[in-house]
C-alpha cells in the first residue's frame, strides 16, 4: 500500500517492463509505472529512455500524474531537448486549463525547464498567467519570470516581462506582491547596474501596505527589499522605522532579523537627540534576546547577529548582560559567542557579575571554554580600567587552582595586563614564578619569559630562572627562542655584571646553532648593538613600550557598516562579505550604511550660519547638505591673512603655501582658493599660468568680444546682506575659458581686505581656477572688477535647479553664502559639432521619451542668422533642410562633461516663434538648453 | 532550482518549517509522527507534492499546514483504500480558500457539532543558580497554545489582567497588532486546530519567583578516596501549589568512580560511565523534604577533581503561571454559538541550573 515499494524492483529488463506498463490502457497500471520511474530517478538510475513513453502520460487529468510526470520532465528535458518539445503543447493547453491549480502548476514547471529551444514558446503562456484572474497563478507566474531570466535574460527584456513583473508590485493581493519583489529582487542581484527595483516613495508605501498582510516568508522578502532603499532624509526613515517596528514581534525569527536589518539601517539617518531614536532603541532590545530562547543552532545565528549589532549600538543590549550567561549544557558554540558577547557589553557598572560569571566558568569542564574564560578576565582587565585589580586577583585565585591549562592562559593574559598598566601589578611577579615548572605551551612560557625579562631588576634569582629555561634552548618553539633572547639581553642591560656569561651563550645559540633566519638576524643585531654602543643598546632593547590598546578584535569599521546590511544572512553568521564567499558570477552589490543627512540639520543651517547668510530670499537654493555647510562655515576659522609682503616672484606659490599649513588643512576641499597678499603687484600673478593672463585681457574687454553671449551683470549679493559688500557678476566663455566676471563694491565705511571664494559642489563641477586675485585693499565706495578663471574639474554634486551654483566669498569682515544660475551656454565646448552620419545615427539611438520640445517665440531672424549666432556660442549646425518651405535646422552641441545635446530647430519664414525639440540621453538638461537658446537668439 | 545562497536565519527557520510540515502529513499516517527514512520512502510522492507547494525557485512561499493540509490531502488508510478503488488522488482539486484570502491561516467552511476554544499558558523558568541559592539569572519563557474549535468565522478577543507582564511577545501572524498596541488586548480570527497564539518573554530584568531550592553539600576529601554528598529539595515561592515530576540530574566529575546514596523517597541511578547522577524525586512534600545522602567513591591516589557538579532541575506545577500572567475574559464575536472555553496553566523548568 506504500510507497517505498516502488524503490524495490532491481530485476534486468526493468526499462523494458516499465516502458509496456507505461503504455497500458490502464490508468492504475499507468500512474504505478510513473511512480516506479520517480522512484528509479530519485535513487539516481537513468531512466531518460522512457521519455517519449513518460510524456505521453502528461496528458491526463490525473493531478498526481500530472506533478509526477512534470517531476521527471524537469529532471530530463536537459539532457532530451528535442523530445522535450513535445511536452510544450500540453504546457500551453494547461495553461489555459479552467483550474488554476493546474495553470500554476503549468507555469511553475516551465520555468524548470531550462531548454533553451522551448523557453520562446512559454513566453505568450507565461504572459497570460502573469495577468490570470486568479492571484495563486499570478504569483507563481511571478517566480517563473525570475527562474525565465536565470535561462535567459535578453528573452525576458525583450518580451518586457520585467515590466509586467514591476506592474505586479501595485497588484492587490499582498502574495502576489511579495513574489514579484522576490523575482525582482533576485533578478537585480545578478544585474547590479540595471536599475530594476526602482523604489520611490509611493512603492514604498505599496510595499509596507502589503507587508501586514502576507505570508511570513513574504514579509521576509519585502524587508529585504526595503532595506535596500536609501529613505530621503530622516522623517521619512522614521515613518518608515514606525510601520516596520511591528515586525519585530513576529514568531518567525527570520522575519524578526530582517526587521532589524532595516531599523538598523535607517536609524543610521535619524539623529540621536531624536525622541524617536532612543524609543527605536528600546524597542530593539526585546526581540533580540527572544530570539537567544530558540534552539541552539538558531541561538548561534542570532549571537552573531547580536555580535555585529553590539559593535555597531552597544547601548541597544546594555542593560541585557544576563541574558547573555552561559548554562552549563550549552553547546560550545553558543558558549564561545556569549562570551564575546558578554565582553563586548562589559562596562564599569557590570563589572563585577561579569568576573564573577567568568571566573565560574573557569572551573567547567570543557577546556576550550575555560581558557577562552581566562582570556575574557584578561580582556575585562583591560577594557575597564576601574576592574583591573579585581581581575588581577581573580586570575591569581586561579593560578591557585594549579590547573595546568587555566594557569598557563592565565599568565598569558596577565602578561597583556602588565603591557596595558606597567608598575602597577608588580607584587604578582612572586606568584607566577612557582609556576614557572609547570609550563608546557609555548604562549604561556613565552609569556612567562616576557615578564622575567621585563622586570629583571625586581626578581633576585632571574639569571636563574632564564638560565634554566635555556638549557632546552633548541627544543623550545620559535616564540620561545625569540622571547628568551630578548629577554637575556634585557636581563644584561640590567645588571650587566653578573650575567655577562649568559648572554655569550644565547648569543652563540642564536647566531651559530640555529637554522631560524629570524632568530639569527635579532641575534645578530643585539650583538653589534652591544658590541658598539651599550647605552644605545639600553635605549633601544629597554625603551618604553607603547600602550596596548583596549579592543583589538572589533571588526573593522566599515566592514562593520557592510555586514549591517546583511543582518539575517549567511553574511552575518560568517563574518564575512558575501563576496568572500559566494562564488561564481551573481553580482555581488557591496551595501553600505545610508549617510546621515538628516533634514533637522539642514533646516537649522539658516540659524547657524553667519548673519550675513542668504535667507528667505533664495530659500531653493540654500544648501541642503549637512557637510557642504561644514566646508563652508570653515571659512571661517582660515587665519587672518595680511602680513607682511612678500617680494619674491613666486609671491603667489608662497601664499598659497603659507596658507596651505592653515587654511587648506582647516578646509579640506581643493576648489578653495587662497586671497594673496595684498600688496602683490599684479603682474606676479602671471607666474601662475597663462590662464591667469587671459584673464586680465578680459576684464576689459568684457561685452565687446565676438564670443559666446554674455549677460548683463546682475546683483548677486546685495550689500546690506553682505555688511556692505556687494557682488554683481556674470559668466562669461572665451576661446574655450570660463570665467566668471566679479564686481565688488565696498558700500560698508571700512576698507575690506583678504577676500577669498569657494564654491560648493555642482551638477557640472565648476570651480575656482585661481584665487580671487583683489590686489588692494577695497576702500569704501570702490569698486574693483575682478575675472575669476574657473574649470569644470571640481567635485559633482547634482543640484537643483541644475545649474545652480553656491558660492561663500569671505573678506576681513564675515563670510557670505549666495547662490546664482549659470546659464547652460558657458559649459558648451568649441568641439560640440557632430559629424553627420554619427548625428542621424545618435539621434535615432536616443529613445523617444527623451526628447522635449519647445517654442522660441518672438524672434525675427532668419535661419542663416540664426545659425551663425549659436555657432558664436558653440550651438553647431550639423545639415539643413528646407522641408515645405520650413528651414529645419540640425544642430549638436556638447557639455563640458562630455554630455551630448541635439537639435532639430524648425523655422518658418514669416513665423516669429521657433519649435526647437531636443534630444539628449540626460533629459534634465533640455530645460536649461532651451533657455540658452532663448538668451543666445534674443539678444 | 536557485537555492536562497543567503540566508541563514530563513533557511533554519524553513527547515523546521519543512520537517513539521512534513511530520504533520505523516503523522496521519504513522501514529508516531516521527520524520524518518522508512516513513519518507513509503510516502514519497506525498512528500514531494508538499515540497513542491512550500518552495518554488528557491522561494518559500506556503509553510502554514492548515494550507497545505488542503492542497494536499493527508495520507490516511482510509483514503489510500478509497483512492485505489476510484482512482482519486490525495491531491486536491480545488484550490484553498485560505490560501490567498485575507486569513491565510483559516480555510472557509469549518464546521463542528462541539465547539470549544482551550488556552494552555505555559511558562518555563530558566535560570541559574548560584552556590550560596541566590539567583544569577532567572527568565521566563512563556506561551500560549491553543486549540480552537469553532464553526465558521469566529472573531475571539483575549484580555488578561495584568497585560504589562508581557512587554516583549511574538504573536501569531493572527493576531491584530494595532490592537494590542493600543488597547493590550488579542484580538484574532483563530487558525483551525492546534497553534501557538503567542510566546513572551519575561525578562531578567522584572523579578521572577523561583520556586524550588537546593540544598547541597558535596564534598571531594583530599586525602581519603571517599567523598560526601548531599542535596535536599524544597518549595520556595509556590503560592501554595504542589511541585511535581521533580527530577535532579547532575554530571559528576571524572574523578568518581561510583556513588552510594539513599534517597528519602523517589528512585536514583547513577551511571559510571557517563557519570551521570540522576534522581527522580516526584512530589515535593513541604512537611518531609525529599533528600538524597551518601558517599562517592573517588579514583584513589588521584588529586581533587577541579570542577564542581552543576545541578540540572525538572520540575512543573500545575495551575500556576509563575510570571503572574492571568487571562481576564475571553470573548467571541462574529458567530451565535455558545463555545465551550478552557484555560489551563503551566509551569515548567526549562534551563534551571543551580551551581555547587
Amino acid at each position: 500500500m506504500t510507497d517505498s515499494k516502488y524503490f524495490t524492483t532491481t530485476k534486468k529488463g526493468e526499462i523494458f517492463e516499465l516502458k509496456a506498463e507505461l503504455n497500458s490502457d490502464k490508468k492504475e497500471k499507468k500512474k504505478e509505472a510513473v511512480k516506479k520511474v520517480i522512484a528509479s530517478m530519485t535513487v539516481g538510475k537513468d531512466v531518460s529512455a522512457l521519455f517519449p513513453d513518460v510524456v505521453n502520460c502528461m496528458q491526463t487529468d490525473n493531478l498526481e500524474l500530472k506533478k509526477l510526470v512534470y517531476l521527471y520532465l524537469m529532471n530530463y528535458a536537459k539532457s532530451q531537448p528535442d523530445m522535450a518539445i513535445m511536452a510544450v503543447n500540453t504546457f500551453v493547453k494547461d495553461c489555459e486549463d479552467p483550474n488554476p491549480l493546474i495553470r500554476a502548476l503549468a507555469v511553475r514547471t516551465m520555468g524548470c525547464i531550462r531548454v533553451d529551444k522551448i523557453t520562446e514558446y512559454l513566453c505568450e503562456p507565461l504572459r497570460k498567467c502573469l495577468k490570470d484572474e486568479d492571484p495563486y497563478v499570478r504569483k507563481t507566474a511571478a517566480v517563473c519570470v525570475a527562474k525565465l531570466h536565470d535561462i535567459n535574460a535578453q528573452l525576458v527584456e525583450d518580451q518586457g516581462f520585467l515590466d509586467t513583473l514591476k506592474d505586479l508590485i501595485s497588484d492587490s493581493n499582498p502574495m502576489v506582491v511579495a513574489n514579484a519583489v522576490a523575482a525582482l529582487s533576485e533578478i537585480a542581484e545578478s544585474h547590479p547596474s540595471s536599475n530594476l527595483l526602482d523604489l520611490n516613495p509611493q512603492s514604498i508605501n505599496k510595499l509596507l501596505t502589503a507587508l501586514n498582510e502576507c505570508t511570513e516568508w513574504g514579509q521576509i522578502f519585502i524587508l529585504d527589499c526595503l532595506a535596500n532603499y536609501t529613505p530621503k532624509d530622516d522623517r521619512e526613515a522614521q515613518s518608515i522605522c514606525e510601520r516596520v517596528t511591528p515586525r519585530l514581534s513576529h514568531a518567525n525569527s527570520a522575519v524578526v532579523l530582517s526587521a532589524v536589518k532595516v531599523l538598523m539601517k535607517f536609524m543610521e539617518m535619524l539623529s540621536k537627540d531624536l525622541d524617536y531614536y532612543g524609543t527605536l532603541l528600546k524597542k530593539l532590545a526585546p526581540p533580540l534576546v527572544t530570539l537567544l530562547s530558540a534552539e541552539p543552532e538558531l541561538q548561534y545565528v542570532a549571537l552573531r547577529n547580536i555580535n555585529l549589532i553590539v559593535q555597531k549600538r552597544p547601548e541597544i543590549l546594555k542593560h541585557e548582560m544576563k541574558v547573555f550567561f552561559v548554562k552549563y549544557n550549552d553547546p560550545i558554540y553558543v558558549k564561545l559567542e556569549k562570551l564575546d558577547i558578554m565582553i563586548r557589553l562589559a562596562s564599569q557598572a557590570n563589572i563585577a557579575q561579569v568576573l564573577a560569571e567568568l571566573k565560574e566558568y573557569a572551573t567547567e569542564v570543557d577546556v576550550d571554554f575555560v581558557r577562552k574564560a581566562v582570556r575574557a578576565i584578561g580582556r575585562c582587565a583591560i577594557k575597564v580600567e576601574q576592574s583591573a585589580e579585581r581581575c588581577v586577583s581573580t586570575l591569581l585565585d586561579l593560578i591557585q587552582t594549579k590547573v595546568n591549562y587555566v594557569v598557563q592562559e592565565a599568565i598569558v593574559v596577565i602578561k597583556d595586563i602588565f603591557r596595558k598598566y606597567p608598575n602597577k601589578y608588580e607584587s604578582v611577579i612572586a606568584t607566577l614564578c612557582e609556576n614557572l615548572d609547570s609550563l608546557d605551551e609555548p604562549e604561556a612560557r613565552a609569556a612567562m619569559i616576557w615578564i622575567v625579562g621585563e622586570y629583571a631588576e625586581r626578581i633576585d634569582n632571574a639569571d636563574e630562572l632564564l638560565e634554566s629555561f635555556l638549557e632546552g634552548f633548541h627544543d623550545e618553539s620559535t616564540q620561545v627562542q625569540l622571547q628568551l633572547l630578548t629577554a637575556i639581553v634585557k636581563l644584561f642591560l640590567k645588571k650587566p655584571t653578573e650575567t655577562q656569561e649568559l648572554v655569550q651563550q644565547v648569543l652563540s645559540l642564536a647566531t651559530q646553532d640555529s637554522d631560524n633566519p629570524d632568530l639569527r638576524d635579532r641575534g645578530y643585531i643585539y650583538w653589534r648593538l652591544l658590541s658598539t654602543d651599550p647605552v644605545a643598546a639600553k635605549e633601544v632593547v629597554l625603551a618604553e613600550k607603547p600602550l596596548i590598546s583596549e579592543e583589538t578584535d572589533l571588526i573593522e569599521p566599515t566592514l562593520l557598516d557592510e555586514l549591517i546590511c546583511y543582518i539575517g544572512t549567511l553574511a552575518s553568521v560568517y563574518h564575512k562579505p558575501p563576496s568572500a564567499f559566494v562564488e561564481g558570477g551573481r553580482g555581488v552589490v557591496h551595501k553600505s550604511l545610508p549617510p546621515r543627512t538628516a533634514s533637522s540639520e539642514s533646516t537649522e543651517s539658516p540659524e547657524t550660519a553667519p548673519a550675513g547668510a542668504p535667507s528667505g530670499e533664495q530659500p531653493d537654493v540654500i544648501p541642503t547638505q549637512g557637510d557642504l555647510l561644514g566646508d563652508l562655515l570653515n571659512l571661517d576659522l582660515g587665519p587672518p591673512v595680511g602680513g607682511p609682503p612678500l617680494t619674491t616672484s613666486s609671491v603667489q606659490m608662497g601664499a598659497v603655501d603659507l596658507l596651505g599649513g592653515g587654511l587648506d588643512s582647516l578646509i579640506g576641499g581643493p576648489n578653495f582658493v587662497a586671497p594673496p597678499a595684498a600688496t602683490v603687484p599684479p603682474n606676479l600673478g602671471t607666474s601662475m599660468g597663462s590662464g591667469l593672463s587671459d584673464l586680465f585681457d578680459l576684464t576689459s574687454g568684457v561685452g565687446t568680444l565676438s564670443g559666446s553671449y554674455v549677460a548683463p551683470k546682475a546683483v548677486w549679493l546685495p550689500a546690506m546682506k553682505a555688511k556692505g559688500l556687494e557682488i554683481s557678476g556674470t559668466f562669461t566663455r572665451q576661446v574655450g575659458s570660463i570665467s566668471m566676471d566679479l564686481q565688488l563694491t565696498n558700500k560698508a565705511l571700512q576698507v575690506m581686505t583678504d577676500f577669498a571664494i569657494q564654491f560648493n559642489r555642482n551638477s557640472f563641477g565648476l570651480a575656482p581656477a585661481a584665487p580671487l586675485q583683489v590686489h588692494a585693499p577695497l576702500s569704501p565706495n570702490q569698486t574693483v572688477e575682478i575675472s575669476l578663471p574657473l574649470n569644470t574639474v571640481g567635485s559633482v554634486m547634482k543640484m537643483e535647479p541644475l545649474n545652480n551654483l553656491q558660492v561663500a566669498v569671505k573678506n576681513n569682515i564675515d563670510v557670505f553664502y549666495f547662490s546664482t544660475l549659470y546659464p547652460l551656454h558657458i559649459l558648451f565646448v568649441e568641439d560640440g559639432k557632430m559629424d553627420r552620419q554619427m548625428f542621424l545615427a545618435t539621434w535615432k539611438d536616443i529613445p523617444n521619451e527623451n526628447e522635449a520640445q519647445f517654442q522660441i517665440r518672438d524672434c525675427s531672424l532668419n535661419a542663416e542668422a540664426v545659425s551663425s549666432r549659436l555657432q558664436s556660442s558653440n550651438i553647431f549646425t550639423v545639415a539643413k533642410r528646407n522641408v515645405e518651405g520650413q528651414d529645419m535646422l540640425y544642430q549638436s552641441l556638447k557639455l563640458t562633461n562630455g554630455i551630448w545635446v541635439l537639435a532639430e530647430l524648425r523655422i518658418q519664414p514669416g513665423n516669429p516663434s521657433f519649435t526647437l525639440s531636443l534630444k539628449c540621453r540626460a533629459p534634465e538638461v533640455s530645460q536649461h538648453v532651451y533657455q540658452a537658446y532663448e538668451t543666445i537668439l534674443k539678444n | 532550482m536557485v537555492l536562497f545562497p543567503l540566508y541563514s536565519a530563513s533557511i533554519k527557520e524553513l527547515l523546521k518549517k519543512i520537517k513539521t510540515g512534513i511530520a504533520h502529513f505523516l503523522s496521519h499516517l504513522d501514529y508516531f509522527g516521527v520524520c524518518s527514512e522508512p516513513v519518507i520512502k513509503d510516502n514519497v510522492v506525498v512528500v514531494y507534492e508538499v515540497l513542491e507547494e512550500m518552495l518554488d525557485n528557491g522561494f518559500p512561499l506556503a509553510t502554514e499546514s492548515n494550507i497545505l493540509k488542503e492542497l494536499i490531502k493527508p495520507p490516511t488508510i482510509l483514503r489510500t483504500v478509497v483512492n485505489t478503488i476510484t482512482g482519486s488522488t490525495n491531491v486536491g482539486d480545488q484550490l484553498p480558500t485560505g490560501q490567498l484570502s485575507v486569513v491565510p491561516w483559516r480555510r472557509t467552511g469549518v464546521k463542528y457539532t462541539n465547539n470549544e476554544a482551550y488556552f494552555d499558558v505555559i511558562e518555563e523558568i530558566d535560570a541559574i543558580i548560584d552556590k550560596s541559592g541566590s539567583t544569577i539569572t532567572a527568565e521566563i519563557q512563556g506561551v500560549i497554545d491553543a486549540c480552537v474549535k469553532l464553526t465558521g468565522m469566529p472573531d475571539l478577543t483575549l484580555s488578561f489582567m495584568n497585560p504589562r507582564l508581557l512587554d516583549d511577545v511574538s504573536f501569531h501572524p493572527c493576531v491584530r497588532f494595532k490592537r494590542w498596541e493600543s488597547e493590550r488586548i488579542l484580538s484574532f480570527i483563530p487558525p483551525d486546530g492546534n497553534f501557538r497564539l503567542l510566546s513572551y518573554h519575561v525578562s531578567a530584568q522584572n523579578l521572577v519567583a523561583i520556586p524550588v531550592y537546593v540544598k547541597h553539600s558535596i564534598s571531594f576529601r583530599d586525602s581519603s578516596s571517599l567523598g560526601r554528598f548531599e542535596i535536599t529539595v524544597g518549595p520556595k515561592q509556590t503560592m501554595g501549589k504542589t511541585i511535581e515530576g521533580v527530577m535532579v540530574t547532575s554530571q559528576m566529575p571524572k574523578g568518581v568512580l561510583n556513588m552510594s546514596l539513599a534517597p528519602s523517597q523517589g528512585t536514583h541511578t547513577f551511571d559510571p560511565v557517563t557519570k551521570m547522577l540522576s534522581w527522580d524525586v516526584g512530589k515535593i512534600n513541604p512537611q518531609k523534604l525529599p533528600s538524597l545522602k551518601g558517599t562517592m567513591s573517588l579514583q584513589a591516589g588521584a588529586s581533587k577533581p577541579d570542577e564542581n557538579p552543576t545541578i540540572n532541575l525538572q520540575f512543573k506545577i500545575q495551575q500556576l503561571a509563575i510570571s503572574g500572567l492571568k487571562v481576564n475574559r475571553l470573548d467571541m464575536y462574529g458567530e451565535k454559538y455558545k463555545p465551550f472555553k478552557g484555560i489551563k496553566y503551566m509551569t515548567k523548568a526549562g534551563k534551571f541550573q543551580v551551581r555547587t
